[in-house]
């Protein structure tokens, strides 16, 4: 039986795609799970593989073709199989197929138990309505393991995505599932929680930002990093590798500002796992650093360099952009003092980091020149209260200001 | 545990109470010296009177007006009618006097009474007596409408449903009358609106009553051995009221649903079961709750069209792979 190759949602925002390149040809043998071309998503180049077994019969898109998700990019059938029917088909009555989240991520190493939230996606927005066909059962569980429906594939009738569907695209089984420690705890909302957000929500768009800014004063950092990178020739740590593991230490002292904001709930992390701005060509990416608080300083300046080289080449796989706890953003090295950073929902707090820049201080009563760096937290507001968030600041100043006091 | 017939069960449940309370009468065609068209009665005229054990002319509507009649003084009357199919004669008794009568007298007349006898199918009787007819009665506020599956359920309902205050339903099963089970002696009694589990799964929820709970049971042992799956079968026993916290219960464990039933589909028992489970149980469905009815048509005399109408264990299988999503 004939098979259409489509334009896969490769990525849970993905509405168009590009053919990059097709690494089958017309009447090649393909069978069922090859990869049959790259595909440019709005995110990263992804694999489209084949869904059925056949002769690839015919391209309809070439390379360099952008097409909208849904529509037919080639045809597999029996090499004597009649298919002017299907090209002659309406490609725009083709419903969207939904993308198996789990399929790149096949051909990779199975994820270590002890990255527990690599199956939460970013974002728990409301599926685009209407759009993805899913059992109530299977919105909730989705929901409760922070999936996006849309990056799940239904083998219900009609493409319908079911219960069996949202465990498998799950990469982890559900932490009560997995028995001893749950990796968040929900905390249903008070009605002063509820009154908060409702009102704050009413004041300053879908999420209520405020900002605390405060100066650091980097000598230490700064001593502790060169004499770091002088001991042998491991990856060389930045300063932001610096912050970044202050900031991960700090949560785990600060678990209210370790948290997403959910409908109706708030769900606090015991685990910290960092999203880290990286600029790439037309836009950002936030890649996630997995358990950010149980790494070293070296571990993270060695993943967050790798993770920021292949978010530039665009060769993220969703799992590494969703799930994150935090954000972290630097704009130092543009030589920005300090900025305000938007908020990544769901989660509830964002870092945004300044220059380092020499500046007259006054220590003991006299004035002298430090290196200072200014860092602005922005918050939720619904989640995440003045002191709150004055207080995680002021841990994270600390610890900078003292790197010791990380390992302490 | 002695083990008994369906049968034997309701003659138990109909000596013992006679014998509790002697406002308990049993009035219907050839109840006595016939001995019931079913021998439901069995040695009542004997062991009692004919003032207990009252043999009626074929009139439906009077007798079950005469029993309505004395329930309204006081006496607590179980009114047999030889089958559910002729008792349509005496709905205007049931529905407008029996079922009103409380709520038209401002709560001062309750009406104790029993109206019970065979509804279903049995074999080959044809479309004007085979009909199970209990959404009928359990449409109607004021009634209480019971169906048991087993000797035990039957004789223990049956208790209750003489000893409670309000007109009761009570559908039995000229299919059942000969089925066994284990029953205990002496008193006890199930009480009205509680659903029974009739066997343990996980996978799908069966609900059934009456003769359907056979036809589940059936279904889920070969789903167990065949496919592997493992059905939950819930006997609801009672149709009103419904107990719908263990229809939930179960379909929160789970999250498939078929309801089996011998009524017709169209405002069927089943029809308010999916309702109460899309209302209450919504995010817990996998899959539309399925029912399997019988045909949507007056009975046919044909063996094998009689046979194609009923709900069997295989239509219970087809529409169990269909909820799993195993087709």
């Amino acid at each position: 039986m004939a098979t259409k190759v489509l334009m896969e949602a490769l990525s849970p925002t993905m509405e168009e795609g590009k053919v990059l390149s097709w690494l089958k040809r017309e009447g090649d043998t393909v069978s069922s799970g090859e990869v049959l071309a790259e595909v440019e998503t709005d995110k990263a180049v992804m694999e489209l593989q084949a869904r059925g077994s056949g002769v690839l019969r015919k391209i309809l898109a070439g390379d360099g073709a952008t097409v909208e998700v849904g529509s037919i990019v080639g045809i597999i059938a029996a090499a004597d199989e009649d298919i002017g029917s299907l090209l002659q088909a309406d490609p725009s009555k083709q419903a969207p197929p939904q993308a198996e989240a789990a399929k790149p991520a096949a051909s990779r190493p199975p994820p270590k138990p002890e990255s527990p939230a690599m199956a939460a996606a970013a974002t728990t927005a409301p599926p685009s309505a209407g759009r993805v066909k899913a059992s109530p059962l299977a919105r909730r569980l989705a929901e409760d393991r922070g999936l996006e429906l849309a990056g799940v594939s239904g083998s219900g009738p009609g493409g319908r995505i079911v219960k069996r569907d949202v465990e498998r695209a799950a990469i982890r089984p559900l932490p009560v599932a997995a028995g001893t420690s749950s990796g968040y705890e929900d905390v249903e909302l008070s009605q002063i929680r509820k009154t908060i957000a409702k009102r704050l929500v009413q004041s300053l768009g879908p999420i209520p930002h405020f900002f605390l800014t405060t100066e650091v004063d980097m000598e230490r950092a700064a001593d502790a990093r060169a004499h770091l990178n002088g001991l042998d020739d491991g990856p060389r740590i930045s300063f932001n590798d610096i912050i970044l593991k202050a900031v991960a230490a700090a949560l785990t002292q600060h678990r209210d500002c370790n948290a997403w904001w959910l409908d109706g709930k708030i769900r606090y992390f015991n685990e910290v796992h960092l999203s880290v701005a990286v600029a790439v060509q037309d836009g950002l990416i936030t890649p996630v650093i997995r358990n950010a608080h149980m790494k070293s300083l070296r571990q993270i300046a060695a993943e967050s360099r790798e993770l920021a080289d292949r978010a530039r080449n665009r060769k993220l796989t969703p799992e590494e952009y969703t799930g994150g706890t935090f954000s972290v953003s630097n704009l130092g090295m543009f030589d920005i003092d300090q900025f305000t950073g938007v908020i990544n929902p769901p989660e509830a707090g964002l870092i945004a980091v300044g220059s380092i820049a020499e500046k007259p201080v006054v220590v003991d009563a006299d004035v002298t020149v430090r290196r200072r760096m200014r860092l602005t937290m922005s918050c939720d507001h619904r989640v995440i209260d003045g002191a709150t968030g004055a207080r995680f600041l002021q841990t994270v100043r600390r610890m900078l200001e003292n790197p010791l006091a990380i390992v302490w | 545990m002695p083990v008994v017939t369906y049968r034997d069960a309701l003659n138990q449940a109909l000596r013992e109470e006679m014998d509790r309370d002697p406002n308990v009468f049993l009035m219907g065609e050839e109840v006595g010296v016939y001995q019931g068209a079913y021998k439901v009665s069995r040695g009542l005229l004997e062991a009692f009177n004919e003032r207990r054990v009252i043999d009626t002319p074929i009139a439906e509507l009077g007798f079950a007006g005469i029993g309505v009649g004395a329930a309204m003084v006081g006496l607590r009357p179980v009114i047999e009618f030889m089958t559910w199919n002729f008792a349509l004669l005496a709905v205007d008794q049931v529905v407008n006097s029996a079922a009103k009568m409380l709520y038209m007298s401002g709560g001062q007349i309750p009406i104790p009474i029993v109206f019970r006898g065979p509804g279903g199918a049995a074999l080959q009787l044809a479309a004007q007596h085979s009909q199970a007819l209990e959404s009928w009665y359990a449409h109607v506020p004021g009634l209480k409408v019971v169906a048991p599956a087993t000797p035990y359920d039957a004789k223990g309902l049956l208790k209750a449903a003489i000893r409670d205050d309000n007109p009761v339903v009570f559908l039995e099963g000229e299919m059942l009358y000969n089925a066994k089970g284990e029953v205990p002696d002496g008193d006890y009694t199930v009480p009205i609106g509680v659903a029974d589990v009739k066997r343990e799964g996980s996978d799908v929820t069966l609900i059934c009553h009456s003769k359907t709970v056979t036809v589940a049971e059936r279904a889920a042992e070969r789903l167990a051995a065949e496919l592997d799956v493992s059905a939950e079968v819930v006997d609801l026993r009672s149709i009103r009221p419904l107990d719908t916290e263990t229809i939930v219960t179960s379909v929160q464990k789970t999250n498939r649903c078929v309801v089996v039933e011998e009524g017709w589909p169209f405002c069927g028992v089943g029809a308010q079961v999916v309702d109460e489970l899309q209302r209450r149980a919504f995010d817990s469905l996998d899959a539309p709750v399925l029912r399997v009815t019988s045909a949507d048509v007056p009975m046919p005399y044909n063996k094998k069209l009689e046979r194609a109408a009923k709900p069997n264990p295989d239509r219970v299988i087809a529409a169990v792979k269909q909820v799993a999503y195993l087709d």
